[in-house]
């Protein structure tokens, strides 16, 4: 099979990749662009680990052919380790919305892209945009606190 | 002082040097043999260490789980990070400082008791000196017994429980776990496992399987198959190859239900502990028998290894519980020397028990093998990790008690038939790796000899009731006749045994008209015991007021763990139509002093969602003599559109020795749904779990 370039936009910034086969993105993040935030838990688009964004819209990273996100805009959760950190990591570790933390990722891009078409999401559906992603550490309640303490710190900001 | 016995891990590593290390500028790193598994007791135990030495905790490095640097503490298992190796590094800190504040004395020329530490530098009648840590590192001599020195600070005096974890923003933005890992001239390598632990490869073409693409090597031993290739997409597309390919032959015998088989066992049973006499029942006779399903780990990223060989050496990372036990394990495999071993800890995905950790790292190792000098990375594919990785025992106990004519309990009996829990790598003097099992030169697991009372028991924790009851007999039988491969998974047999004894509780309470808190609070002379339970009983409020019946109901599970850890009740309220419907979960706990109480609060919190889980949807799929589940879809567990309100409190006991709390809501969250099921119902459902399937079984 002959090597392919597929570019599109990482986290703001225009990256290349080469593949021969047409690999997930997931892999494409992970192994060529060193991206190792998004995580593997199944390769089955059944569990959320590897949930970035693309186009603003969370998808599974893992079931996606990299091809597919030719000329796209993907957000990763290194995305969000800025200065100071975006307001759902703060409200992540102020609420220790995590125990191994390999589930949150995941997680987290799911909520940011939920916050970014709805900033005052309601309990239900902060639940229904994250009822793809598992945790088996048992974190949820403090996960959903977590979502709205950071939906109510961008609402300030954004006033 | 805090404890007035030295904790037991000073006993194999008494010496300050063997949990703090000094750099030359100053800088402190505190060692421990207990490894982080995600539960947050790293952060927890360097509290305890900066509260000693009269700084932050993030003033401390933190070095776990490296053979030959750390202190071998065994398993970071059983809820004892804190209890056991927390306080151990807490005495060594203690002693660390006695020796700086002597040793600032003797060059100040003044009394200890004018001197104290904070933030690094010493003060004399509260105004710092000239002298820091780094000054007076080369004064002291690490190299003395802890308990000559140790004069841990009283509790309160401490610090405020409020521990943040040092180590979750690069768990969330970076890249710490195993799986990450980068090494020059690193591979990627992919078991391809047999189905069970009885399939012997008959056919699998190796030559085509290495002119696949990317692949570099090819391993086969016996019935292990290890392919290496270039990159992690390569070795999964030519793992998936030779799946498709590969033939088995399995000439076990299964039984055609696997529970029942475990109930019907005939082998041999022990008494584990018996007072008074259950012969000649006086009184009227309540008998239950439950049951639980074999139950998957379920961590949300699979095991992992990376490993690598040079020359003889051998150099592994993984999310092992036990460094030291998995490199006896190892030098058993490969029969080389421990000393030409290392094996580091790095993270994975949350760890609730024995998972594929260790095997993960085996089967790296037989792979690495095959490229000297270059490491190799493994990671499991999801399907892996639901059909090689050990699950957690199916188990049944049977639970029969007397009362008298005061309606009181005059004896209980359990029987606990389980298949094995206590499998961790090494013990019983065979590695215990899943691929050592069938290597050309097969080193099959001894019987489990499972865990004494004494420390807690196996099959057989929480067993014993903590009721007063003048005559109680346990016996437990490990049945070793399937063919499933299972080990210790988070609370071992307290699951199982405290719904039994909790389910059977409310039974008899019912029957005989007596409210099940005040008939359990009338069975208790351990106040502490008493106080969570009536706390609990406060804290859910309305409960008492609520109707019950016609779907409604609210149910109370109580244990503490391993009759020696922390206390725990749970009262969790239900509602039953189509399906079954957890609204709300009230908990409180007793675990002595609390080091870290969010920490605390999160583990307590993760296990009643996790006990949920099991409780309500778990079974491992079983066809032959294979754990069948390869996805999520065969195996699920709770959702967040599935989880209630979970408000926990802690009563707490700042004079008391902190007791472990990461296993301890286990056992009573089932207890609570079972007993709110049966009070929204009128029935309790026996075997678990509690489907809507289940419930009908036992309402029809
Ligand atoms: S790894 Fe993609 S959904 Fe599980
Ligand atoms: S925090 Fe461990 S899986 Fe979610």
């Amino acid at each position: 099979m002959t090597d392919t370039d597929v570019t599109f936009r990482v986290n703001g910034e225009d990256r290349t990749v080469r593949t021969g086969a047409d690999i997930p993105l997931l892999y494409a993040l992970r192994e060529e662009l060193g991206l190792k935030g998004t995580r593997f838990g199944c390769g089955d688009a059944a569990c959320g680990a590897c949930t970035v964004i693309v186009d603003g819209a969370a998808v599974t990273s893992c079931d996606l052919p990299v091809s597919a996100v030719a000329g796209k805009a993907v957000e990763t959760v290194e995305s969000l380790d800025t200065d100071p950190a975006h307001p759902l990591i703060d409200a992540a570790i102020d609420h220790q919305a995590a125990q191994c933390g390999y589930c949150l990722p995941g997680i987290l891009m799911a909520a940011k892209a939920l916050l970014e078409r709805n900033s005052r999401p309601e309990r239900s559906e902060i639940i229904a945009a994250l009822d793809g992603n598992l945790c088996r550490c048992g974190t949820h309640t403090r996960i959903l606190r977590a979502v709205e303490q950071a939906a109510a710190v961008m609402a300030e900001t954004c006033e | 002082m805090i404890a007035p016995k030295p904790p037991v891990p000073l006993t194999a590593a008494p010496l300050i040097s063997n949990w703090i290390r000094v750099s030359p500028e100053g800088e402190i790193t505190v060692l421990s043999g207990r490894v982080e598994l995600g539960q947050g007791n790293a952060s927890a135990i360097c509290r305890m260490a900066a509260d000693e030495l009269g700084c932050v905790p993030e003033a401390l490095a933190f070095e776990a789980g490296q053979t030959g640097l750390t202190p071998n503490e065994g398993f970071t298992a059983g809820s004892m990070s804190v209890s056991g190796g927390g306080q151990a590094v807490r005495w060594a800190a203690s002693a660390f400082r006695n020796l700086l504040l002597k040793a600032a004395s003797d060059r100040l020329g003044c009394e200890t008791a004018d001197l104290c530490l904070a933030d690094g530098v010493i003060l004399r009648d509260g105004e710092p000196t000239d002298l820091e840590f780094g000054t007076l590192a080369g004064d002291v001599d690490l190299d003395r017994p802890v308990t000559e020195w140790a004069a841990p600070l009283a509790a309160e005096t401490a610090h405020s429980a409020d521990t943040l974890r040092l180590d979750l923003k690069e768990r969330l933005v970076g890249s710490p776990f195993v799986h990450d890992m980068e090494r020059p001239g690193m591979l990627h390598g992919k078991p391809v496992h047999p189905p069970s632990m009885s399939a012997e490869l008959q056919d699998l073409d190796l030559e085509a399987l290495r002119a696949r693409p990317g692949v570099v090597a090819v391993v086969r031993d016996g019935s292990f198959v290890g392919i290496v290739a270039e990159t992690e997409v390569d070795a999964i597309s030519a793992a998936r190859w030779a799946r498709g390919q590969a033939r088995w032959v399995d000439r076990a015998q299964v039984p055609n239900d696997a529970i029942q088989a475990i109930g019907a066992s005939r082998e041999p049973a022990d008494i584990v502990v018996q007072t008074g006499t259950v012969d000649e029942p006086a009184g009227r006779w309540f008998e239950t028998t439950v049951s639980r399903p074999y139950l998957h780990h379920g961590s949300i990223g699979p095991s992992a290894a990376v490993a690598q060989w040079q020359e003889d050496d051998l150099s592994v990372w993984c999310h092992s519980q036990g460094v030291y036990q998995l490199r006896t394990a190892l030098g058993m495999v490969f029969k080389i020397p421990e000393e030409g071993i290392t094996v580091i800890h790095r993270p994975g995905s949350g760890c609730y028990g024995h998972n594929g950790a260790d095997d993960a790292a085996l089967d790296a190792a037989l792979m690495a093998r095959a490229v000297p000098g270059r490491p190799v990375k493994v990671v499991w594919s999801r399907r892996d990790e639901f059909q090689a990785a050990p699950m957690g025992p199916g188990m049944v106990t049977r639970c029969a008690a007397t009362v008298d004519d005061d309606g009181k309990i005059s004896s209980m009996r359990l029987e606990v038939n389980s298949a094995p829990h206590a499998n961790r790598p090494s013990v019983n003097g065979t590695p215990n790796l899943r691929a050592a099992a069938y290597l050309e030169r097969p080193m099959p697991p001894a019987p489990s000899t499972d865990i004494p009372i004494a420390r807690g028991g196996g099959a057989d924790r929480n067993a014993v009731p903590l009721y007063a009851i003048p005559n109680v007999e346990v016996s437990k039988r490990i049945v070793h006749a399937l063919p499933y491969r299972s080990s210790s998974l988070r609370s071992l047999g307290a699951y199982t045994n405290v719904y039994a004894i909790e389910t059977l509780m409310d039974e008899i309470a019912l029957e005989l008209g007596i409210d099940p808190i005040v008939f359990r609070l009338a069975h208790l002379h351990d106040e502490r015991a008493k106080s969570v339970i009536e706390a609990v009983d406060d804290f859910a409020g309305s409960w008492r007021r609520e109707p019950r019946g016609q779907g409604i109901g609210w149910g109370l599970g109580f244990a503490r763990y391993k009759n020696t850890a922390g206390y725990c009740a749970v009262m969790a309220r239900v509602e039953v139509d189509q399906e079954i419907r957890v609204t709300d979960i009230f908990a409180t706990a007793d675990i002595g002093e609390v080091i870290s109480r969010d920490g605390a609060l999160n583990q307590i919190e993760g296990g009643i969602i996790q006990s949920m889980s099991w409780t309500l949807k778990e079974a491992a799929r079983l066809e032959g003599g294979q754990a069948a589940a390869e996805n999520w879809l065969d195996y699920p567990i709770l959702k967040f559109s599935e989880v209630p309100e979970v408000a926990v409190r802690l009563l707490e006991r700042p004079d008391q020795p902190p007791l472990g709390c990461g296993e301890i809501s286990q056992g009573p969250t089932a207890a609570a749904l079972g007993n709110a099921l049966r009070s929204a119902l009128g029935v309790t459902v026996q075997d678990l779990p509690l489907t809507r399937d289940r419930v009908m079984q036992a309402l029809f």
